[in-house]
């Protein structure tokens, strides 16, 4: 019987052995040094915010993986030697593979902060992560101030986390606005100020430059590039995650930043195969980065990669991008692409709308000369994920999408709709008269 | 470094902690409480009236204003920070105070009312008596036990509801729902059977939105007999109270699910959605916890039928001249309507039955006919086996008050708000049987937002996995789904959606989500 090991049980690691017990009766080994069980990362933060307890974060129950034969190893794996297709585990244990998918993740960045390794200073990604930060910020008491470095996905639910015990946060944001780099502007500022709102002292256009100890060792303050020191006994470094392979130096597979690995998830060396956040693709697909550190890729490489563990050889064919994410009261959802001001190609034309007195938003990014369109960002409106894949593959346009944008609404019933003033705006602007349509179930589920 | 807070307050740090306002509105509310239990130790109070209304003004305004200060300067959101950290809603030490509490006024309601002050043939005492003039206002009777807690029960499904009003005051479904439940008990639960009282002394109490089967005394004898006696009024409300089961409840579950009922107008889902909130994760997500649910929700389907069976039997007639109803037609009328049901199930609907499912149904449906059948070679005794009054008692007595009042509400802070309708409601169980087998409702999962965060099925009070179906991308059609739509509130990622539509492909199994090759996806999804 072949032999399956699997390094690391987040989503892709998991995703994978499930599918590949689905069609095969293989043996599947699932080592992580991190827990005893899978569970969904990005739910850590309710755990500090009191919405859950850890047990509720794992998503099958601890009978669920000797029932389906999914054995779990917990250990920490120190080398591979693609020779002899071992591993070492924790320096002791030997495990040979037959095939071996490593899918360990990122790390979070650090950029060499003087005092970037003191006590109190953390990032925010495992589980150990999540119970050093109840060590070093457990409540107000303890922690009277804790600075946020680096304005993304992590930093905002840091801040919200942090906010939730009441304990003041400093958020120094190296962007314009907040998380610009992704966000177009009119986006990025109603994010800037939901920050506000929340009695969050965002500092934007503001660098980190040195963390002070104390005579302990523990973090006291910090200074930014304005000249501020700002006192402080946590400091969140939030600057992004980058592939955790390390591990992987001397085992003669290629890196890059991460494991580099061809279409089929292949990496350098035969029988060794990436996936999820650490995997980096040799060639670009679409307009995708090489490395996605996203649940959802993570899970569709684990599909896709369990596929050519069962004898059926696949290409990673990733469809149209979607993600979603929530900054404190506002859900973010996005399908398709919707580049910010600052990294947009110039055939790429935005169409933004904001309502006057709530803080929701979309914008429709669309082709400059066809009108065709290319995503959609919403804050605040939820929208179904079927209707925009079906468009973005029908190749709909600017037009037809205000049209039926009332087809692609996913919020509550009863909820108040926008759709006649978002119409009322792109008529206005564009010197058009578009009448929406009205919601049809006939549409909607046209395909399901 | 320890994390143990060794502060001895009680209410702790924040988000545990209390402001001094919330101290304040705890201390008035417990005020109106300490009026009732000064009443429940025969302390006479001058002015009952006035001391009762200044008991009930002093609990609701301390709920509100515990509420406001809660939620009113706060943003508009989900509000369930420190929710495992409170004694209260994490089964710490004030969960197991308020569910021995609670339990206990249960017991004495139920079993031994004349400790609250019922006296037979005289005037009412303690806590009954402080209630008799707002009884006497009402209906023009001094009042019973159950006035007193049917005022109770209405004043908190108002307070809580304010508070619930407050808490998810961004969410529009949960507004609208909200006073539905509100109005639903005020009017028709408390207010007018109470009028009808005053108006018709005949008719027996009727909560019209109280439906058999979890009105199991709706067709005993001396109900029916006080509907005859009241006139065409009490005919029509008799025709009503069969009409809403047979007719009425099929159509709107159909059309909308059993939310219609279970969050919308129901009382005991009134009190599990509001009073009963701060405890809904507290129910049990295991897979065992189904099982369970599954076989003790349908035995006591199983029970209810067979007692009221059994009850309008033993009264009804033998000879078709004077009345065209007897005991047979009766009896071939209940064979033939479950015989159809069964039949219908099993050869329509038997691919979305699973297993267990198919067994029990088997099983529970030889059970029926074969004490049928019993009766008919018996001759003409007691119908299956059992007295129709000791199967009345002990359903009363099992059903009636242990399950559905002493551990359906008094444990809620231990099992959470819906143990009753999850484990014991039979209603709950005919109208999730429509629910799965032919309504349009559905919770819609949104193609591949899914990040298995967890807060869907820690928050549904009914016990469900929503999880488990939202990460593979599956619909979620489950019969014990009341559709309070909390799940879809706190999903951080916008991925559930409730909504009625074509049954077509109303459940589907996408076994690999959207997002990915699409080519993958249907090879993988024909299977």
């Amino acid at each position: 019987m072949e032999n399956i090991v699997i390094i690391g049980n987040g989503i892709s690691g998991v995703t994978t052995a499930r599918h590949i017990r689905k069609m095969s009766d293989k043996r599947i080994i699932i080592i992580s040094a991190e827990t005893d069980h899978f569970f969904s990362r990005t739910a850590l933060m309710y755990v500090y915010m009191g919405h859950m307890e850890f047990e509720h974060i794992k998503p099958y129950e601890d009978w669920f993986w000797a029932k389906n034969r999914i054995e779990l190893v917990r250990g920490y794996v120190t080398e591979v030697n693609t020779q002899k297709k071992e591993l070492l585990i924790d320096n002791t244990r030997v495990m040979g593979y037959d095939k071996l998918i490593v899918a360990t993740g990122s790390k979070p960045s650090k950029f060499g902060w003087p005092g970037q390794d003191l006590h109190g200073v953390q990032g925010l990604y495992s589980k150990q992560d999540l119970d050093l930060l109840e060590v070093n910020a457990p409540n107000r008491e303890s922690c009277n101030r804790a600075v946020l470095v680096g304005g993304g996905l992590i930093g905002i639910e840091l801040a919200e986390m942090l906010r939730s015990r009441d304990i003041p946060v400093t958020f120094l944001v190296r962007e314009q606005n907040f998380w610009d780099g992704v966000l177009p502007e009119g986006e990025a500022k109603m994010i800037n100020e939901h920050i506000l709102e929340h009695h969050i002292d965002l500092r934007l256009a503001t660098n980190l430059t040195e963390i002070l100890p104390d005579e302990n060792g523990r973090v006291r303050a910090i200074t930014t590039d304005k000249g501020e020191t700002i006192d402080c006994q946590l400091v969140g470094l939030t600057p992004g995650v980058s592939p955790n392979v390390s591990f992987l130096k001397d085992s003669g597979i290629e890196l890059g930043r991460g494991v580099k690995v061809n279409r089929f998830l292949e990496t350098s060396v035969p029988d060794v195969y990436a996936i999820g956040d650490c995997a980096e693709q040799r060639e670009p697909i679409g307009q995708r980065r090489p490395i996605e550190a996203v649940w959802y890729t993570g899970r569709m490489m684990g599909e896709t990669v369990a596929q050519t563990i069962c004898g059926k050889r696949r290409e990673y064919k990733p469809g149209h991008w979607f993600n979603s994410a929530k900054f404190l009261d506002i859900e973010y959802q996005t399908y398709g692409w919707v580049f910010s001001e600052r990294v947009k190609k110039e055939y790429e034309e935005h169409f933004h709308w904001r309502h006057d007195i709530d803080k929701v938003c979309l914008t429709i990014a669309y082709e400059k000369e066809t009108k065709k369109f290319l995503g959609i960002n919403t804050f605040g409106i939820r929208m179904r994920h079927e209707v925009f894949d079906r468009w973005l593959k029908e190749r709909r346009d600017l037009e037809f999408v205000i049209e039926h944008l009332i087809d692609a609404n996913f919020d509550p019933e009863f909820y108040h709709h926008f759709e006649k003033d978002i119409a009322a705006a792109y008529n206005n602007k564009f010197g058009k008269t578009i009448k929406t349509r009205k919601k049809s179930l006939k549409r909607i589920f046209r395909s399901a | 470094m320890s994390t143990i807070d060794k502060s001895m307050a009680l209410t702790g740090q924040p988000p545990k902690s209390l402001s001094r306002g919330q101290k304040m509105a705890t201390l008035l509310g417990l005020t109106g409480l300490f009026i009732i239990v000064l009443a429940a130790f025969n302390v006479s109070f001058p002015n009952r009236g006035l001391w009762l209304s200044i008991s009930l003004l002093s609990i609701f305004a301390g709920v509100i204003w515990f509420s406001r200060e809660a939620y009113i300067n706060r943003h508009e959101g989900i509000k369930n920070d420190g929710v495992w950290f409170k004694s209260v809603s994490s089964r710490g030490l004030w969960g197991w105070v308020s569910g021995i509490l609670l339990t206990g006024f249960y017991i004495v309601l139920y079993f031994y009312p004349e400790y609250l002050g019922l006296v037979k043939d005289g005037s009412n005492k303690g806590v009954i008596g402080l209630f008799d003039p707002l009884s006497r206002f009402l209906s023009g009777n001094p009042a019973s036990q159950w006035f007193v807690y049917g005022t109770l029960y209405t004043v908190a499904i108002l307070a809580f509801g304010v508070k619930f009003l407050w808490k998810y005051r961004h969410n529009r479904y949960e507004v609208i729902r909200t006073f539905s439940v509100m109005f639903f008990q005020t009017a028709f639960a408390f207010l007018i059977p109470e009028f009808m009282a005053r108006l018709n002394g005949k008719i027996p109490y009727y909560d019209l939105k109280n439906i058999w089967p979890l009105n199991y005394y709706n067709f005993e004898r001396y109900r029916i007999n006080g509907f005859i006696d009241a006139g065409d009024i009490g005919l029509a409300m008799l025709m009503f109270g069969i009409v809403s089961i047979f007719v009425i409840t099929p159509i709107l579950t159909y059309r909308f699910g059993k939310r219609w009922y279970c969050s919308w107008v129901c009382g005991c889902g009134g009190l599990a959605e509001t009073a009963g909130d701060p405890f809904r994760h507290l129910s049990d997500k295991k897979l065992s916890a189904w099982k369970v649910e599954r076989w003790v929700v349908h035995s006591v389907v199983v029970f209810v039928t067979l007692m009221t069976t059994a009850v309008i039997y033993s009264y009804l007639g033998s000879d078709t001249s004077k009345y065209w109803l007897t005991k047979s037609t009766f009896l071939i009328g209940v064979v033939v309507l479950l015989t159809s049901v069964f039949i219908w199930a099993m050869v329509f609907k038997r691919d979305q039955l699973n297993k267990d499912a198919q067994y029990g149904a088997i099983g529970y449906f030889v059970i029926i006919i074969a004490l049928v059948g019993l009766h008919y070679l018996s001759g003409d005794g007691q119908i299956f086996l059992f007295k129709s009054e000791t199967l009345r008692k002990s359903y009363g007595f099992l059903i009636g008050s242990i399950f559905s009042g002493v551990i359906g509400t008094g444990f809620y802070p231990i099992f959470g708000n819906r143990v009753w309708c999850r484990f014991g409601c039979p209603m709950a169980a005919i109208l999730g049987f429509q629910q799965r087998l032919f309504s349009r409702f559905r919770i819609t999962t949104n193609g591949g937002q899914c990040i298995s965060c967890g807060n869907c099925s820690t928050y549904c009070e009914m016990g469900i996995d929503v999880r488990a179906y939202a990460q593979k991308g599956e619909n979620i059609v489950r019969s014990s789904c009341v559709g309070c739509g909390i799940c879809s509130a706190v999903c951080p990622r916008g991925v559930l959606k409730l909504e009625n539509g074509p049954r077509e492909g109303r459940i589907d199994s996408n076994q690999v989500l959207l997002g990915n090759d699409v080519d993958l996806m249907e090879l993988v999804n024909r299977k």
